[in-house]
């Protein structure tokens, strides 16, 4: 008899995951808002703007890292070109934000300011429908969908792997950075969009909204770990790690790695464009240099910090790095890029495993 | 015998004048001609200057010099100039004593100054010196008017040189354009179809409208004339834009060789290699802040001695990365990746702080600049030219080094099968530290070539990897020819897209073009032979 679905998906935990999970929920979804909105700013218990906006951005980062890991840590497909998918989620959302901002622009049309600069008289057809949030939530998840399964349907059925597919998708980021970095594009060029007024006729810098943002990228954060979980102590969690582990003989025994491959990799892409949409309206700013290569890396090195495979991993890798960065180029700004570099070189020469495969040698020699 | 006639006096001074100096030998000219030069109207001067014009005379050329400068005279029915300080006749030379004490200048409109210029130039198509036919040519091109015919034409006759020949027949029936007889005018127009350039095609259009051409014929042979010179144009845009591909296909394949030995040897991919090229441009940055310094009678040779700083401070720089962390990453190609990602950035902050964050100066050497003209409206750059063989150098050090050296062969039995080379007593190690040596040595190369043409500053290496990496994968691993290939194949496919769609789309069109390309070969243009499993 098969064990009921949810059987299964509690044991995909054990229960102390459950507890922290617990844990995290409670101070993120209940204690964080409550602190920001109902607690004066002259206590030193007061959440700040800053700190709240920040600590919703790097969920966001936590977010990518986690579909990265999956694609990564268990099928062994290195991706150099996630902030692509992740930036497309962001501008999918942002055209909706820049429909709603209405007539309330600097040239009071109805048309986005950069649309007026460019003196166009009408939206582009790919504009249609983007001032309803619900077709920009349909479009945050189908855009990367589409992207993705057309990239990876042609990569993967020629078998390219390993360094090759991380260069391809490298060059695919740059690609479509250098798309949006143009006018005529119609996505507002090198500034993109920003200056958002509201979300449903609601401020967008009230702290409210601020708060529900938050709690809103917390909770996404959980159920992508819950589903990434799921998925990878599945069955097809084990092929997906066989793939990774050794190709050919899972093509001997009868399975096509084509449609595993393929539905992790979309499914990624479809998590990184939620993060997207959920990054852009707490840092009120996206544009074409979300796609740079460089980012894209970026997001390598948080999984490859917090350790590949391990899906809390990557969640702990971007939030070190990501605190590290916001500390480092305000202090330090000249010896932030050494740094980045050297945790990069650091990093795959003595901690292959990242921070948890540490934490588990250190109980290890504990215990022993 | 005191009383000699005016009519003696003359003929003895037009013996003295055998004489004098050959300037002032006046073979006399037509003095009704002359005496016309100064009539009341234009069209008579005008008929006047062409006649002259045609005589090929030195003395005409003298008249009409004058003419043009405001200094032909004319007092009462003398029409002279002066010669130092006396006044001499523009006809006969003669000297006119005692010189006139009124006299005017002929006017000179704007219509009659432009007839002179060209009948001066007219005249200089006889001259001995080739250069001084050849600018003439050149100038009466521009304004050939229907009064040039039995110029240009007697000038044809006379003319031997191929290359002025064919500028004088190209002038000549642009003058004809205007005549009044269809046959001549059909005549230029089917000569004109001989052309390449753009300003001939403009003097063809009008000919399309009935308005400006009443003949049918000349009509149709003008729009196969225009349509001729515009194949022409297009076959000279096509060459110019082979050109460019194949001079950014010589620095794709300078980036790329050096990748091409390190991925082939070591199976990594070395993300730091657009840096390696940055440590080369930075070398030759050196170089010539040092030949500024200290040599500065030698600066333009500073490029000279930048090659062998410039291909050794990348091969230090690489080997010592090799040593220090690619060889402890053996085996992990992703995390190679990685880890390389992470040097290149270490190298491009260490380069902002030792050269500041901006873009420094690297000034072609004069002996680069300019170009060389290989056909009408299309010229070479020298420092693109330049290039391109530089490469070629390269290529054939390269070729050399790996067909015909101990290092080399040693180098092509690692790339082909590591184990069974340690087997038969290759020092891997070594080999993998010196051929990376080397590849970083070459991107160092590709970094002299390209501080000439591009801006030197901390970034310029980041663009390159992925291209040169397409290279490899395009070419195949470890085959000198297919990098080749690949290299100049990419280059001149992304110019054209480039003229044709626009840099950004055609860089997508590339992306997608290999993308398809690898689906169907996905060894390379010319994979080894063998059979292989995946490892």
């Amino acid at each position: 008899m098969r064990t009921p679905f949810t059987l299964r998906f509690l044991a995909a935990m054990p229960r102390s995951g459950w507890i922290a999970m617990g844990c995290f929920a409670a101070v993120t979804l209940l204690l964080m808002p409550a602190l920001h909105l109902f607690v004066p700013e002259s206590s030193p218990f007061h959440v700040s703007n800053y700190a709240i906006t920040l600590g919703g951005k790097i969920m966001c980062y936590a977010i990518v890292a986690v579909a990265m890991d999956l694609v990564w840590g268990y099928a062994g497909i290195l991706s150099l070109g996630h902030g692509v998918f992740f930036a497309l989620g962001g501008y999918a959302f942002g055209m909706y934000l820049m429909r709603e901002i209405g007539t309330d622009g600097s040239y009071h049309s109805h048309l986005p300011d950069f649309m007026v600069f460019l003196d166009w008289k009408e939206l582009p057809w790919y504009w249609a429908g983007s001032d309803s949030i619900l077709w920009a939530m349909i479009l945050v998840l189908a855009v990367p969908a589409v992207v993705a399964y057309v990239f990876g349907y042609f990569a993967f059925r020629s078998r390219i792997k390993g360094v090759y597919f991380s260069i391809i998708t490298q060059a695919l980021t740059f690609a479509a950075m250098l798309l949006f970095f143009r006018n005529e594009t119609g996505f507002g060029g090198n500034n993109g969009f920003t200056d958002f007024k509201r979300i449903l006729g609601h401020d967008i810098t009230s702290p409210e909204m601020r708060a529900t943002l938050f709690a809103l990228s917390a909770l996404v954060l959980m159920l992508t770990l819950l589903a990434g979980r799921y998925l990878a102590m599945s069955k097809f969690g084990r092929v997906l790690a066989a793939i990774r582990d050794a190709e050919s003989r899972v093509m001997f025994i009868g399975y096509n790695p084509l449609h595993y491959k393929l539905f992790i990799w979309t499914v990624s892409a479809m998590l990184c464009g939620i993060a997207g949409a959920l990054y852009v309206p707490q840092v009120g700013i996206i544009n074409p240099g979300e796609m740079s290569p460089a980012n894209s890396i970026e997001i390598a090195i948080w999984v490859a910090v917090g350790g590949r495979g391990t899906l809390i991993g990557p969640v702990i890798g971007a939030g070190l790095v990501n605190a590290f960065k916001s500390y480092f180029t305000v202090a330090f700004p000249e010896y932030w890029l050494f740094f980045l570099g050297a945790l990069f070189v650091g990093v795959t020469l003595w901690l292959p495993e990242g921070v948890v495969g540490l934490w588990k040698r250190i109980r290890a020699r504990v215990a022993a | 015998m005191t009383d000699i006639g005016p009519t003696m006096k003359r003929l003895l001074l037009t013996l003295l004048m055998l004489f004098l100096p050959a300037s002032n030998a006046f073979a006399a000219l037509d003095p009704a001609l002359v005496r016309q030069l100064a009539a009341e109207e234009s069209d008579d001067k005008i008929a006047a200057i062409h006649q002259l014009g045609a005589s090929a005379d030195a003395d005409a050329a003298k008249v009409l010099k004058a003419m043009a400068d405001d200094e032909l005279l004319v007092a009462g029915e003398a029409v002279f100039l002066f010669d130092g300080e006396r006044a001499v006749d523009a006809a006969s030379g003669a000297a006119i004593e005692p010189a006139p004490e009124t006299y005017e200048s002929i006017t000179v409109n704007n219509r009659v100054r432009s007839e002179l210029s060209n009948a001066l130039a007219a005249l200089k198509l006889y001259d001995a010196d080739r250069g001084v036919r050849l600018a003439a040519v050149t100038e009466l091109q521009s304004n050939a008017g229907i009064g040039m015919v039995p110029v240009l034409a007697a000038a044809l006759a006379k003319e031997t040189d191929a290359e002025i020949r064919a500028l004088l027949k190209q002038a000549h029936a642009q003058a004809n354009l205007a005549n009044p007889d269809v046959a001549a005018r059909l005549a230029a127009v089917e000569s004109l179809a001989e052309s390449t350039s753009p300003a001939t095609r403009g003097l063809l259009l009008p000919l399309l409208e009935t308005a400006n051409e009443p003949d049918a014929k000349v009509r149709k042979a003008a729009a196969q004339a225009v349509e001729a010179i515009e194949a022409r144009l297009a076959f000279g845009e096509i060459l110019g834009q082979v050109f460019s591909g194949l001079s950014l296909g010589s620095i794709l394949l300078l980036a790329a060789l050096g990748l091409a030995i390190t991925y082939g040897v070591m199976g990594v991919i070395n993300m730091a290699h657009g840096e390696l090229l940055m440590v080369g441009a930075y070398a030759t940055y050196f170089m010539q802040t040092m030949f500024r310094a200290y040599l500065p009678q030698y600066v333009d040779w500073y490029l000279l001695a930048a090659i062998p700083v410039a291909f050794l401070a990348a091969a230090l720089v690489g080997m010592l990365l090799e040593r220090t962390v690619i060889r402890r990453l053996y085996g992990r190609p992703l995390e190679t990746l990685l880890a390389t990602w992470g040097l290149s950035l270490i190298l491009i902050q260490a380069a902002r702080m030792l050269f500041g964050a901006q873009n420094v100066e690297v000034a072609n050497p004069v002996w680069m600049s300019g170009g060389v003209e290989v056909m009408a409206g299309m010229v070479l750059p020298w420092n693109r030219v330049v290039i391109i063989g530089f490469t070629l150098f390269v290529l054939a050090l390269m070729w050399v080094l790996m067909q015909k050296t101990r290092l080399g062969l040693f180098v092509r039995a690692v790339t082909q099968n590591r184990p069974m080379a340690g087997c038969v007593g290759v020092p891997t190690a070594r080999v993998d530290t010196l051929a990376f040596g080397l590849g970083a040595g070459i991107a160092g190369l590709g970094g002299v070539a390209l501080s000439q043409i591009a801006n030197v500053g901390p970034d310029m290496g980041q663009g390159y990897i992925v291209d040169s990496f397409l290279v490899v994968v395009l070419g195949g691993v470890g085959q000198l020819a297919g990098a080749v290939w690949a290299a100049l194949g990419l280059g001149v496919v992304t110019k054209f897209l480039e003229g044709w769609s626009g840099a950004v789309i055609a860089k997508i069109v590339v992306l997608v073009i290999v993308i398809v390309f690898i689906q169907k070969r996905p060894q390379g243009l010319f994979a080894l032979k063998g059979r292989f499993v995946d490892n």
